[in-house]
């Protein structure tokens, strides 16, 4: 398939239409994705409608947009009014909501095709795609692998041309780290820069929508569509985001850049080590300084995640009780169809973060717990900012490792691993890219991260556009 | 504190949530939570008692919207996706009576 900006360029200019654009993106779905299952559903009258607008705006010489006739796809836990959205969880099978997320509104404000809703972990709770009521996802580029998660639907229809872009959330690593797994672009913005009103909350000091991309101009456009603030989101920065498109090319000479010491090492895999470390070289090549820091908090982000992140979660699926909205089970009075209503609904990761959550929070160990979690925070924001007194930008892994085999890790805190390289800009609030960078020793792409200052996205696109010019594209298109 | 949580514990954690965790389940899940407890007491080494809590990372105060009536979701197609409506009004087995 070809890139969003070549369809919105060509379908801008009358050289092919937004409804055979959507065509061939359905025909490639029908054709490989029982094998995938990156999608849940489908949404085709609303695509084939919004077609039919694009398509006669440029009959009628109107501008539909930057996006004009793109298709796109939604993870499943953003909301599209009247059409399916499940959070892969049994709780809300059935439920259409009743609007739309604001990301629904920009996109299609600009002309995109919303196509259908993609498969995540649960609530967006994992790291492989494999803990969905609806079945995992498979990587296109192995599948016998995961494609990474929570967002691995939405990762693995781009890597599998199904769509040019996608939208996923990011509240521990979730977009980058299946960006990474599956050869495409990832990006997680600055916390509050895209508004999160629609998406289902998991941890909500956390999470974060963002695009993947099969390159990082496309996600780049897409970025600069859906950011912006939003009145609907109490969370939303004030100020806009700068654009990332007019800077992108250029180039990152005269940058200070600097390789995160502890995340090169220890834990994670030497093929993995050593593409970070070409990375490096390619943007000193391109003209950047590349040093190494040392971040010594990072190596607590992911005990103070794994306790602010289910506490957050215990208190936001508090809502799933059966009165309002999804699947009820009957009870004789409300406790007990709440407590039926949850039990049968949840799946098992849901039920462990919602009972650590509510333990973390509980009298007696909220400090011990909770409260010292949110202390590492400041630590970690803290050595982050010391870091960029130095430094434009620092260089990571995405992964510890290449994308490994569906179910090989049963115990869930081999997979809570899987998010050790991602997790610290979430709990500072900053935005990071994942960008293919090479493969590993199995063939497998590997995803290099560029993570930058809050709002500084316009500096960490130069860096990502530099690393995609040094690296083989991986394909896994059909 | 400790990586220490006992099955009990986790059966009254559960029903603090509103969840039932059947019997044969419970030492699973009493396992699995230790385990990362137990992670969690690497931030005991940390000496934080200068570091303040940060519960979000970009402090907003006070977000207020102009008082302006502006249209809410239409109340037929909220109560259309309940699970159980009457009336106009969300409908729910008795509230009172013993909790389970």
């Amino acid at each position: 398939m070809s890139s969003a900006t070549e369809i919105a360029a060509a379908i801008r200019a009358g050289q092919q239409t937004a409804v055979e654009t959507l065509e061939k993106s359905y025909s490639s779905i029908a054709a490989r994705d029982e094998e995938i299952n990156s999608f849940l559903h489908l949404t085709k009258s609303r695509a084939q409608a919004q077609a039919a607008v694009i398509d006669a705006k440029v009959a009628a010489g109107e501008d539909p947009g930057p996006l004009a006739g793109v298709p796109v796809a939604i993870k499943d836990n953003m909301c599209t009014r009247g059409e399916p959205t499940t959070c892969s969880s049994k709780i809300l099978e059935g439920w259409r909501p009743p609007y739309d997320a604001t990301v629904i509104g920009r996109l299609e404000a600009a002309g995109a095709v919303i196509v259908g809703k993609t498969n995540l972990d649960e609530f967006a709770m994992g790291s492989s795609t494999e803990n969905s009521a609806f079945g995992p996802t498979r990587n296109p580029h192995d599948t016998t692998r995961v494609p990474g998660g929570s967002s691995g639907g939405s990762a693995a229809a781009v890597a599998a041309e199904f769509v040019p872009l996608s939208l996923g959330s990011d509240t521990g690593g979730s977009i980058r780290q299946p960006a990474a797994l599956c050869g495409v672009v990832g990006v997680k913005p600055t916390y509050g820069a895209v508004s999160r009103y629609g998406l289902i909350a998991f941890a909500s000091s956390l999470d974060q929508i963002g695009p993947f991309a099969a390159n990082v101009t496309d996600a780049a456009l897409c970025l600069d569509v859906i950011s912006g603030h939003d009145a609907q989101d109490a969370t939303s920065i004030p100020e806009a985001l700068a654009p990332t498109l007019p800077s992108l090319n250029d180039g990152v000479a005269g940058m200070r850049i600097a390789v995160i010491e502890e995340l090169v090492g220890e834990g994670i895999d030497d093929d993995v080590c050593a593409r970070t470390n070409e990375a490096a070289d390619a943007l000193a090549a391109a003209g950047a300084t590349v040093e190494r820091v040392s971040i010594p908090a990072t190596i607590y982000g992911l005990a103070a995640y794994y306790l602010i992140a289910p506490a957050e979660a215990s208190s936001n699926l508090a809502r799933f009780d059966g009165v309002r909205y999804g699947q009820r089970v009957d009870g004789e009075n409300v406790a007990a169809m709440n407590v039926a209503t949850r039990s049968a609904g949840f799946g098992d990761e849901v039920k462990r973060r919602i009972m650590l959550g509510t333990y973390a929070l509980s009298s007696g160990y909220y400090d011990a717990y909770y409260g010292k979690a949110q202390r590492v925070r400041t630590l970690i924001a803290n050595e982050f900012a010391a870091a960029y007194e130095n430094f434009d930008l620092l260089l990571s892994p995405t992964s510890p490792s290449t994308a490994f085999e569906i179910g090989a890790k049963s115990d869930p805190m081999a997979l809570y691993m899987c998010d050790v390289c991602t997790i610290p800009s979430n709990l500072a609030g900053h935005p990071a890219i994942s960008v293919p960078f090479g493969f590993g020793d199995d063939g497998l792409p590997v995803g290099v991260q560029v993570l930058a200052p809050m709002l500084d996205e316009a500096k960490m696109f130069r860096a990502a556009k530099v690393l995609e010019g040094a690296a083989p594209i991986p394909k896994a298109g059909a | 504190m400790s990586g220490e949580i006992s099955p009990d514990e986790v059966a009254h954690v559960a029903s603090l949530a509103r969840l039932r965790i059947a019997d044969d389940e419970l030492e699973t899940f009493t396992e699995q939570l230790c385990a990362v407890l137990e992670t969690a007491d690497a931030l005991n080494s940390l000496d934080l008692s200068d570091v303040p809590p940060m519960a979000q990372p970009y402090p907003l105060a006070n977000v207020v919207r102009p008082d302006v009536i502006v249209p809410s979701l239409d109340r037929e197609e909220v109560l259309a996706q309940a699970p159980d409506a009457q009336d106009g009004r969300f409908r729910v087995p008795p509230a009172l009576g013993e909790a389970p």
